[in-house]
């Protein structure tokens, strides 16, 4: 439907995250709609305290097909982890 | 002073229970899922809000009555609030009118009441002018929105800020309640809340194109209980059906 509202994704910093998540998407008519949507929709149960809001069409996404050239070759690379160092206590949450 | 008291908190606590229930009528109605979650968070506050007004009615009574006695055990000639309250919903754009009337009232008067004498006054009207504040950026935001949008959308806002207009003198209204509340120090004279109101909803109508109505006659008598509209029974049969064919029923 052409008179449809554009779609949004939500991203969403929770009380004690770090970083926003991405919860889900919902439609509006603008940005500004969208993040008083997003409010309503994603942060009823006292869920965040920051919102972001992208129109879907914004977002470049890799395609499916190409998964094998982008991922396979890093599933062998062992050495990339930092699994090997000791991380003092005071850096806290990495 | 105590019933004076009394009748100020009924007038709080029903406005916000009564167009709490109308909003709540648009639940799972709504033109759009994001616009039907917003409207029923916005009868959630309201609903919540309610409960620390009758409830605090209810002590200041002090007969032993709750904020569920008081509003489910009440009939139309007790209930205090603004006629526009319990006026129908119409149309999406007649529910926000309406919404967006009321909460630029509501977010001044709460503005004042943080300043009341009455300490629990000041506590809810803190918690409340939170939820107000975001409640009249919502449907002012709206309201803008459909009256600066369609041509049938301009006219449908039209029309209902025709149609609702008329209620808005009431709540400038003073009586010998509001003139007790005043000399206590509990809550402004209605009359006061004009300006700023009229600044408020000036500028929001006047972005959104509409033309405010001429003509000063204002529709009162709901928050004196003088005389009700006809809907507000019909609302009340639908809201306290369970508590009068199922008398303390719990859950």
């Amino acid at each position: 439907m052409s008179n449809e509202w554009p779609l949004w994704e939500v991203f969403i910093r929770g009380q004690h995250g770090m970083s926003h998540r991405h919860v889900g998407s919902l439609h509006a008519p603008d940005a500004q709609m969208a993040v008083k949507n997003a409010r309503d929709v994603y942060t009823r149960r006292n869920e965040g305290v920051s919102i972001w809001v992208v129109e879907a069409r914004h977002i470049a996404a890799s395609s499916p097909e190409e998964k094998g050239p982008l991922y396979d070759p890093s599933q062998s690379k062992v050495y990339r982890h930092p699994t090997f160092f000791d991380i003092p206590e005071d850096v806290g949450s990495m | 002073m105590a019933d004076a008291f009394f009748q100020f908190l009924l007038r709080m606590g029903d406005n916000t229970l009564v167009l709490g229930h109308r909003v709540s009528e648009w639940c799972g109605h709504a033109p759009v899922l994001e616009e039907d979650i917003a409207l029923a968070n916005t009868a959630l506050d309201l609903i919540g809000q309610t409960q620390l007004w009758l409830g605090l009615a209810g002590a200041v009574e002090g007969k032993g009555r709750s904020a569920d006695d008081l509003a489910f055990l009440r009939d139309a000639w007790d209930f205090r609030n603004l006629l526009l309250a319990e006026l129908p919903n119409g149309d999406f754009g007649q529910t926000l009118m309406r919404q967006f009337l009321f909460d630029a009232w509501q977010t001044v008067m709460l503005g004042r009441l943080m300043a009341s004498s009455d300490k629990r006054v000041a506590e809810i009207a803190e918690k409340a002018s939170k939820e107000a504040a975001y409640h009249v950026e919502r449907s002012g935001g709206t309201v803008i929105g459909l009256g600066d949008g369609t041509q049938e959308s301009h006219a449908r806002m039209q029309a209902a800020l025709d149609y609702l207009w008329p209620y808005v003198g009431e709540m400038f209204e003073g009586d010998a309640v509001d003139a007790a509340m005043v000399k206590a120090g509990i809550a402004p004279d209605p009359a006061d809340l004009r300006a700023e109101y009229d600044a408020l909803t000036g500028r929001v109508l006047g972005e959104a194109t509409l033309t405010i109505p001429d003509g000063k006659y204002a529709h009162k008598g709901g928050r004196t209980g003088y005389m009700h509209t006809e809907h507000l029974g019909h609302l009340l049969t639908s809201m306290q059906w369970l508590q009068r064919a199922y008398p303390g029923a719990t859950w």
